[in-house]
């Protein structure tokens, strides 16, 4: 059954599934981890309830493949995981991106490397999510910080990945997937699907070019579909053919990063400040109450990480003094922010960066900002 | 009956594979079997994973998948469970199935859904070049086992039933008939069903093993295959080609558990929810 609009008291594992299901999704594998698998589990009961379909199995290299298989049948599809079920699907990820299916992979990101610390939060794997397969790809991630934006995001990360054919994430964490939270859901809900060959629909209009797009060949429906890993020309493999691979690996980037305004979603508190954070997710908690108490300071708050929101940054880098770049880990996407904000002319880019498990308190980014003379 | 050019891609030849190699027989039984049951290309999807038996899919002229090495039987349950109603065929190879994704298929078939899995054992990496594969018998020739190879190889047959596929086959691309009999009955079975066809790879496997000549290799299938309950009898170690001296082949199993799409659930021991 599908979650009825009005005001509800929810986990952000349980908002994130409840919005799967409301955005479409009708097949789920997955494999038990820690901090995420109360998504699996509660999927196993809801989506035979609404026609669709739940599957274990045998590890996570197994759930990404079986997505992907499902997704070609025309369903949506998704699995959830973490850390080190994550770096098991990073070839299939690259596989994905290359074929051009659109599947929704929810990363409860855990500390890392390697077992880490299952039950406490990081965002380590923020360089994984777009590196972490071999080869140029382009992938779509966002970064819920609440319960509510679990929700909104999952349906979110369901449309983009369905509009623009890519794999999709939603890159939370142990303190936002196990958090308690006021959730709205609203009476109006926009679901997109996904192009499909030789189908016509109504909202055409708003679809990405064909050259860009093309349309999906579901299976079962004649198209006699080839799809392949291999460098490929429509039906035809073609993996000599350095032209070929040129045309189809520059595609599969900038129908992404061509698109990066429409895809980007993010938040400003006080913009005009001297000082301003870029942080997202759980590690903008306490920047957040900073920004809000005091005028010198304001925050850019990513809701999507990849493709990186170049515009909004470069934006805050060009008005402000100094810039603090605030992240569960040694520094990740700080290295992508301080490119771009010193292009924009921003004279200092610091790196507030916490790891442990715990996401930075106030008086944490405080004392940073005091160490930066910001306040 | 089906024209084979319905069926393959001409315009997609010439083909990767190498003179002699066993795989246009493995088809051509594959296509005869097919036409045999009047399956509808436009309802069935292939699905393969990495090496020279996974190109198969791509020259059948219906819908492919031609996925990770390794992972075609996970890909194919997603599919398969997401679409009941197309029917799924799996092409692999010894080193796609037994090795980088032995999980999958061991899994596969205690989870029993509703695929057909055709295997072409060579006992050899063909694609990359000759090297030790999981099924390569013990003291061979490979580039990777210049001293011949100290490994003992994996029975996929037999593996297949003990971990609960719905039917299982092996024979070789000498017996033709068989096999094509086997893919048959496959395809009409619900479930899980595996055949192992061993293949000759003339180019990586017979050239160092002093047969080069294909036929010297379907010699050396037919002089070596057993049926498996008389093999069962007369060797315990008859999984090795090398040391038994022989292939086991036949009908290995023939079940009729419900396939996983046909199972309700379980409320005989859960509390009913």
């Amino acid at each position: 059954m599908n979650i009825k609009p009005g005001e509800y008291f929810l986990q952000g594992n349980e908002a994130c599934m409840e919005a799967a299901v409301l955005a479409g999704a009708k097949f789920f594998a997955g494999y038990p981890i820690t901090p995420s698998t109360e998504i699996a589990e509660g999927l196993a009961r809801m989506l035979p309830e609404s026609g669709g379909e739940f599957l274990q199995m045998e590890d996570e290299i197994a759930c990404i493949s079986a997505i992907i298989g499902a997704s070609w049948g025309g369903s949506k599809a998704l699995t959830a995981t973490s850390g080190p079920g994550f770096s098991l699907m990073q070839e299939a990820i690259g596989y994905a991106a290359m074929t051009e299916t659109p599947i929704v992979v929810v990363n409860v990101m855990r500390g890392g490397p390697s077992t880490g610390q299952p039950t406490r939060a990081s965002q380590g794997d923020i360089l994984a999510t777009k590196y972490g397969s071999h080869g140029d790809y382009q992938v779509i991630a966002f970064a819920p910080a609440s319960v509510q934006e679990m929700f909104d995001l999952t349906v979110k990360a369901f449309n983009y990945a369905e509009k623009y054919r890519v794999p999709t994430f939603i890159l939370s964490d142990a303190e936002i997937g196990h958090m308690r939270g006021l959730l709205t859901v609203p009476k109006e809900i926009k679901i997109v699907n996904r192009k499909e060959k030789g189908v016509r629909r109504s909202d055409e209009a708003y679809d990405v070019p064909d050259d860009l797009v093309p349309p999906f060949p579901t299976f079962g429906k004649g198209h006699k579909a080839t799809i392949t890993g291999i460098t490929h020309f429509k039906s035809k493999i073609e993996p000599e053919d350095p032209k070929i691979h040129q045309q189809l690996v520059r595609r599969l980037n900038s129908k992404i990063t061509n698109n990066r305004r429409d895809i980007n979603k993010w938040e400003v508190i006080e913009p005009d400040s001297k000082t301003m954070i870029v942080s997202y997710g759980s590690a903008s908690f306490g920047a957040r109450e900073v920004a809000a108490k005091d005028d010198r300071v304001g925050l850019l708050r990513l809701k999507s990480i990849w493709p990186l929101p170049v515009e909004p940054i470069h934006e805050v880098a060009s008005k402000c003094e100094q810039l603090l770049v605030c992240e569960m880990n040694l520094g990740q996407l700080f290295w992508e922010i301080k490119r771009v904000a010193l292009e924009a002319g921003c004279k200092r880019v610091e790196l507030l960066s916490k790891i442990g498990g715990d996401p930075p308190t106030p008086g944490e980014v405080r004392h940073k900002l005091r160490e930066m003379g910001a306040i | 009956m089906m024209d084979i050019f319905e069926f393959y891609r001409k315009d997609e030849w010439p083909h990767v594979f190498c003179p002699g190699c066993g795989n246009g027989t493995v088809m051509n039984c594959f296509f005869r079997a097919f036409n045999k049951v009047g399956w509808k290309l436009d309802n069935t999807v292939f699905v393969s994973g990495i090496g020279c038996s996974s190109r198969i899919p791509l020259y059948i002229n219906s819908d492919a998948i031609h996925t990770t090495h390794g992972r075609a039987i996970a890909f194919a349950t997603g599919l398969k469970l997401s679409r009941p109603e197309l029917d799924v065929v799996v092409f692999t190879g010894d080193g796609d199935l037994g090795a980088i994704g032995g999980n999958h298929f061991i899994n596969g078939c205690r989870r029993n859904v509703d695929l057909d899995v055709v295997c072409i054992n060579n006992n050899i990496y063909g694609m990359t070049g000759g090297q030790a594969s999981i099924t390569t018998p013990h003291d061979y020739m490979s580039t990777t086992t210049p001293l011949g190879n100290k490994e003992y190889p994996f029975d996929l047959a037999e593996i297949a039933v003990a971990a609960g596929a719905n039917y299982v086959a092996r024979w070789t691309t000498k017996h033709v008939h068989e096999l094509t009999k086997s893919m048959a009955t496959s395809l009409t079975k619900k479930g899980f069903n595996f055949i192992e066809v061993v293949a000759q790879c003339p180019t990586n496997f017979g050239r160092r093993n002093k047969m080069a000549e294909p036929s010297s290799l379907l010699e050396w299938f037919k002089e070596s295959s057993v049926r498996r309950d008389k093999a069962r009898a007369a060797a315990i170690d008859h999984v090795d080609l090398n040391l038994a001296g022989q292939i086991t082949i036949g009908e290995f199993v023939s079940r009729d558990r419900a396939c996983y799409h046909e199972r309700k659930g379980g409320s005989a021991h859960g509390n009913g929810h």
